[in-house]
């Protein structure tokens, strides 16, 4: 499955530079370096994702940890002037190579962000869309993907008796419940989310925070916060980053408790940023 | 701070709170000496007065502890800023030990009355002038944040309890000869065993500075 996204026989040009990573890490990133134009917006970080964990990644505006999310299924590549350096392996092939099928990646690697984005169709659309592109053309298995998704989003009770009204009909926290289930539908390996909640209501957060910790049981989760209750709440590894570098990396519970560097505390008590 | 400090309400709150205790703490000492003083001039307007003055220091632990719990609630406190609302909770229960144990050595003064005491009292006293050196470095470890001055107290605990365990058998010495002195030299045995746990106290406060500054937690009670 993974030679899917290859879109030609080259399998053998990117392992050659791949290291074998421990079993429960989902992501490699090896030495990333994200670049707009002459500016770096990302100074060579390394670090490991873990699988079926919350990783929270953390920092001031213009910190680089959205650039560096958003360079997990490639959508700096609509940024003409944006490009990366170094290696972010996944499942041993290098995700910035030229050779990754980027629609397939990201199928595997499903994104949400900050503020919902439902398109401008049916509840039901929205989830079927990308899967009738994908080639899933039968009624019932969309039906039966459409639940199975809408139930992993908590939002099927909600949505059951409606599914054919507009997705714009739906609460801002439900609308992105909406677009965590059409992401869900995909069925991805990794889900990247960008400020998911911050656009909620404390409800509508809550219910998204506890339909995040869920969901971690099938994915790998990159969540990027600036509410730091939410990432000592929710994420079980966290990341701080401060002006494109990786200040400091590791557990949750060591970064909000004892962090061994002084900055991270600085940034996590309200100290500046 | 070289840093421009975003949260000044929340800091001067955090200071705030130690102020509070270290009022609390000292007016806790100052019952301490009172009792002692109430014990050896048998003195027990003063004794009373001990007593009655505990529920003023009872009331500075509640203040204390809405404090704390009131900026966990509202500021989100994290690391440092958590350990040290942590430590005012657990220091303060521990101030307030103390009290209680002033209030403890002041009922040993009333229960002894007027009966002349059987010997000179000067050993009792000098056990409570180190356990109250103990209690004002611990105190000012807290205040200062000072982890040397903190182990530098609980250093003396070893000390105190050799001086407990020596005296309590001298003490019990006294008995055969001075039948007539048991009440007396029993509550004179006890409150040689609260000065012990003053001791005790100081050196769980020790305990909690250590680790209010780094994190980590140590016993110094070895």
């Amino acid at each position: 499955m993974v030679t899917t996204f290859l879109e030609k026989e080259s399998t053998d040009q990117i392992l050659q530079s791949t290291v074998p990573f421990q079993m429960e890490n989902i992501l490699k990133v090896n030495n990333l370096e994200i670049f707009y134009g002459e500016k770096r917006a990302v100074n060579g970080i390394s670090l490991d994702i873990e699988k079926n964990a919350i990783t929270a990644l953390i920092g001031p505006s213009g910190c680089g940890k959205s650039t560096f999310l958003r360079s997990i299924n490639r959508m700096n590549d609509l940024i003409p002037e944006a490009r990366a350096e170094g290696q972010i392996l996944y499942e041993d092939l290098n995700i910035l190579s030229e050779q990754i099928d980027v629609v397939a990646l990201r199928k595997e690697i499903g994104m949400v962000f900050q503020k919902p984005n439902p398109f401008p169709k049916s509840i039901y659309e929205n989830i079927t869309h990308a899967l009738k592109f994908s080639g899933i053309k039968k009624k019932s298995q969309l039906d039966e993907i459409v639940e199975e998704s809408l139930i992993k989003a908590a939002l099927w009770d909600e949505v059951k008796d409606r599914l054919h009204k507009s997705a714009l009909s739906l609460s801002g926290g439900q609308q992105q419940r909406l677009c965590i289930a059409r992401t869900i539908a995909m069925k991805p390996v990794i889900m990247l989310l960008d400020e998911p909640s911050s656009a909620l209501d404390p409800i509508s957060n809550a219910k998204v925070e506890e339909l995040i910790i869920d969901l971690k049981k099938d994915y790998s989760i990159i969540i990027v916060t600036h509410n730091m209750q939410q990432a000592s709440r929710i994420s079980d590894k966290t990341a701080f980053f401060f002006k494109g570098d990786l200040i400091e990396y590791d557990s949750t519970e060591k970064i909000f408790t004892n962090p061994s560097v002084k900055k991270t505390e600085e940034y996590i008590s309200g100290r500046f940023g | 701070m070289t840093y421009m400090s975003t949260r000044s309400n929340f800091d001067n709150n955090l200071k705030e709170l130690k102020d509070l205790l270290l009022k609390m703490a000292s007016k806790a000492e100052t019952a301490i000496k009172e009792s002692m003083l109430a014990l050896v001039n048998q003195d027990l307007e003063k004794a009373q007065q001990v007593i009655d003055g505990d529920n003023e220091i009872d009331d500075l632990e509640y203040e204390i502890n809405d404090m704390a719990l009131l900026l966990i609630a509202r500021e989100s406190p994290v690391a440092t800023d958590l350990r040290k609302i942590s430590a005012a909770l657990k220091v303060s229960s521990e101030v307030e030990r103390f009290a209680d144990i002033a209030v403890n050595i002041a009922k040993s003064a009333l229960h002894i009355g007027k009966e002349k005491h059987f010997k000179e009292i000067i050993d009792i006293p000098k056990m409570m002038e180190m356990a109250l050196e103990m209690v004002s470095e611990s105190i000012s470890a807290y205040y200062a944040e000072d982890i040397t001055l903190a182990k530098k107290c609980a250093e003396k605990d070893d000390e105190v309890d050799k001086m407990f365990g020596s005296l309590v058998q001298e003490l019990m010495s006294y008995i055969p000869q001075n039948p007539n002195a048991t009440n007396q030299i029993i509550q004179l045995a006890f409150v040689c065993r609260f000065i012990e746990r003053i001791a005790d106290h100081s050196t769980n406060i020790a305990e909690d500075v250590v680790y209010l500054v780094t994190g980590n937690r140590v016993n110094l009670n070895d």
